[in-house]
C-alpha cells in the first residue's frame, strides 16, 4: 500500500492505528514517512536528539508481520512517537538535557511509560531537547541548541518539553512524552498550539525518568487530538512498584468515556489570580472556552501567589539537592541558565521549605474543598503567546517581569498540589498559539478528557500541524 | 540590627556545605538566592497552625 506522507503528517495516532489495523497503510510506510518527515523538518526545529531510525522500522517491520498474519495489535498500532530525553530508552544515554549526563552509561532498560507505549504498539522514532535537567520554560538550551517554535521559527518552543511541543506541532510526530513539574507539558503544548496533559501526581510511573524535584515531578502526553491524549494516558495507567509515588489504583480507561459530552459536569472558571496579567486574546480565549463549556460561575482560588512561591522555593532546594554533587565538583559543566539557580536553591534554609510543605497541605484543602462545589475549573495556560527566542523580558499587567519564570503564573499553582491539567490549544487566525487549562479534582482525568472531546467536536481548539 | 546581607549569607551558607563557588558564578548565585527572598517572605508570612503537617512525599486524595 502507498503511504500518503502528507497525511501522515496530519493525521492523528487514532487514525493512523486504524488505518494501520485494518491494513490500509503499513507500519513501515508510517515509520518511513515520519522518519523523512523528520529529516526535512527538524534542522530548522531542532526538536530532535536523537532519531532511531533503524530500530524503528524493525519495530515496524515486526508489527505489520502480525498484522498479516492476523495477530491483535495494540490500540496505537504503528502510531510513531518521540520522548524527552530525559525517560530512559534502552541503549541510549539519557541525556536529561545536559552535558554531565552525556558521560554516563546507556540505559538498560526503557522508563516503563515508553515499554508501556510500545507495547500498545507505538514506535518509538527518537528523543527529544529540553532545557538542562528540565529546570526552564524555554528550552533554550546551551548544549544542544534552542528548540524552534513551527508556527514561528523565531520564537521559543516553551519548554521544558520543548522538544517534545514542537515535535508534535511540527507535524514530525502525532505523540510524544514529557514530564511537568512546574508546567513543563502545558506550556509548550499551549505555546506550540496542541494538547498537553498533565495527570494527577502519581497516576503514571516516572520510573526510568530522571527527576527534577521529586515532589513535583509528573510525566504526560503531547498529542493534536483528545483522542490522542486519551489512548496513551490508557495505555500508560497502572501501578509500577518501581515508582515510589505511583499510585497504587487500578486504571480508569478514558478512552471509552470521551464521547459522554459535558453532561452533569460542574465547570466553573478561575477569577482573581487567574484572570490577572494575561494578554487580552488569552482572556478571550478563557472566554470562549468558558462559553463552550457553559460555565456560568467563577471560583476563587484562595494564596494562589503564595502557592507559587512556596512551588518555586521546594523546586529549587529539591533541584540543587539531586545536582549537589555536580554543582561542587563541576559547575563549569552546567548550563549556565540553570547553574546558578541551582548553586542558589542548594543555599535554602531547612525553615523556608518545610513551611512551603506545610503550606502546601493547607493550599490543597483549600482545592478539596473547591471541587466538592466544582468537577472542572478553567484558567489560561500562559500570560502570554510564545515569546521570542532570548527575550529576557515581558510586560505582565503592566510591569516589566522576567520571561522565563513568568511563563508558569499560572501552571505552577496547579502542580503545586498535583492536580490533574489539560491544556487545550487555541489560535485566532494568523496568529501564534496558545492555551487554555481544564483542572479537575485528582484522578478525574477523565472529566478532563470528556471536557475537551467538547471543545474539539465544536471545533474550538486548533492542533493543526504549522 | 544590621540590615542582612545576601551575599554574607551566599558565602557562609556556600562554605558551611562544601559548596566552592566560582568567582564567575557568585554573583549570579547571590543574585538569584536575592529572589527566593521575597518569595520565602510570603510563605513565612501566612499563618499556619502547628496542625498542620509538611506534605513532602505528596499524595493528592489522602
Amino acid at each position: 500500500m502507498t503511504p500518503d506522507p502528507p497525511l501522515l503528517g496530519s493525521a492523528d495516532g487514532f487514525a493512523i492505528a486504524r488505518a494501520v489495523r485494518q491494513g490500509s497503510v503499513s507500519a513501515q510506510a508510517v515509520v518511513a514517512a515520519c522518519l523523512e518527515r523528520i529529516r526535512q523538518r527538524d534542522p530548522q526545529l531542532n526538536a530532535f536528539t536523537a532519531v532511531l531510525e533503524a530500530s524503528a522500522l524493525q519495530a515496524a517491520e515486526r508489527l505489520d508481520r502480525q498484522v498479516a498474519k492476523g495477530i491483535p495489535v495494540g490500540p496505537l498500532a504503528g502510531v510513531p512517537f518521540a520522548v524527552k530525553n530525559l525517560f530512559d530508552v534502552a541503549g541510549l544515554t539519557t541525556l536529561a538535557g545536559s552535558a554531565i549526563n552525556r558521560e554516563n552509561s546507556p540505559a538498560t532498560q526503557d522508563a516503563t511509560v515508553v515499554a508501556r507505549l510500545k507495547q500498545a504498539g507505538a514506535i518509538l522514532v527518537g528523543t527529544l531537547n529540553m532545557d538542562e535537567y528540565a529546570y526552564g520554560f524555554v528550552t533554550e538550551n546551551s548544549h544542544y541548541g534552542p528548540t524552534r517554535n513551527p508556527h514561528d521559527l523565531s520564537r521559543s518552543a516553551g519548554g521544558s518539553s520543548g522538544g517534545s511541543a514542537a515535535a508534535v506541532a511540527g507535524g514530525l510526530v502525532p505523540l510524544s512524552l514529557g514530564s511537568d513539574t512546574n508546567g513543563s507539558i502545558r506550556v509548550p503544548a499551549a505555546l506550540c498550539g496542541i494538547y498537553g496533559l498533565k495527570p494527577t501526581y502519581g497516576r503514571l510511573s516516572r520510573a526510568g525518568v530522571a527527576l527534577l524535584a521529586p515532589s513535583f515531578d509528573h510525566v504526560g502526553p503531547l498529542a493534536r487530538s483528545v483522542a490522542d491524549l486519551a489512548l496513551s494516558f490508557d495505555a500508560m495507567q497502572g501501578p509500577d512498584p518501581q515508582d515510589p509515588v505511583c499510585a497504587r489504583r487500578p486504571a480508569n480507561p478514558t478512552f471509552g468515556q470521551l464521547g459522554q459530552g459535558i453532561q452533569g459536569l460542574r465547570i466553573a472558571v478561575a477569577d482573581d489570580y487567574f484572570l490577572r496579567g494575561a494578554e487580552p486574546h488569552i482572556l478571550a480565549g478563557v472566554e470562549k472556552v468558558a462559553q463552550a463549556l457553559g460555565a456560568q460561575q467563577t471560583v476563587r482560588i484562595p494564596e494562589t501567589e503564595r502557592a507559587r512561591a512556596a512551588a518555586f522555593l521546594i523546586t529549587a532546594a529539591e533541584g540543587a539537592n539531586l545536582h549537589l554533587h555536580h554543582l561542587r565538583t563541576r559547575p563549569h559543566d552546567f548550563d549556565p541558565a540553570t547553574r546558578d539557580r541551582f548553586l542558589a536553591g542548594a543555599l535554602l534554609p531547612a525553615s523556608w521549605i518545610l513551611q512551603a510543605q506545610r503550606f502546601r497541605r493547607w493550599y490543597r484543602q483549600q482545592l478539596q474543598a473547591l471541587f466538592q462545589e466544582i468537577d472542572l475549573f478553567i484558567a489560561p495556560t500562559t500570560p502570554c503567546s510564545a515569546p521570542l527566542l532570548g527575550q529576557e523580558k515581558m510586560v505582565i499587567a503592566g510591569v516589566e517581569v522576567l520571561t522565563r519564570p513568568n511563563l508558569g503564573l499560572y501552571t505552577q499553582p496547579l502542580s503545586f498540589v498535583g492536580l490533574p491539567v489539560l491544556s487545550v490549544p487555541l489560535r485566532e487566525s494568523g496568529s501564534l498559539p496558545f492555551g487554555v487549562q481544564l483542572v479537575a479534582a485528582p484522578y478525574q482525568e477523565a472529566n478532563l478528557l470528556r471536557a475537551a472531546a467538547h471543545l474539539e467536536a465544536l471545533g474550538i481548539p486548533d492542533a493543526w500541524p504549522a | 540590627m544590621q540590615p542582612w546581607d545576601p551575599a554574607t549569607y551566599v558565602d557562609q551558607m556556600a562554605q558551611l556545605l562544601q559548596l566552592p563557588l566560582h568567582p564567575d558564578h557568585r554573583a549570579g548565585v547571590i543574585e538569584n538566592f536575592a529572589r527566593f527572598l521575597p518569595l520565602a517572605q510570603q510563605v513565612l508570612e501566612f499563618p499556619l497552625p502547628p496542625t498542620v503537617e509538611p506534605d513532602p512525599t505528596f499524595n493528592p486524595q489522602p
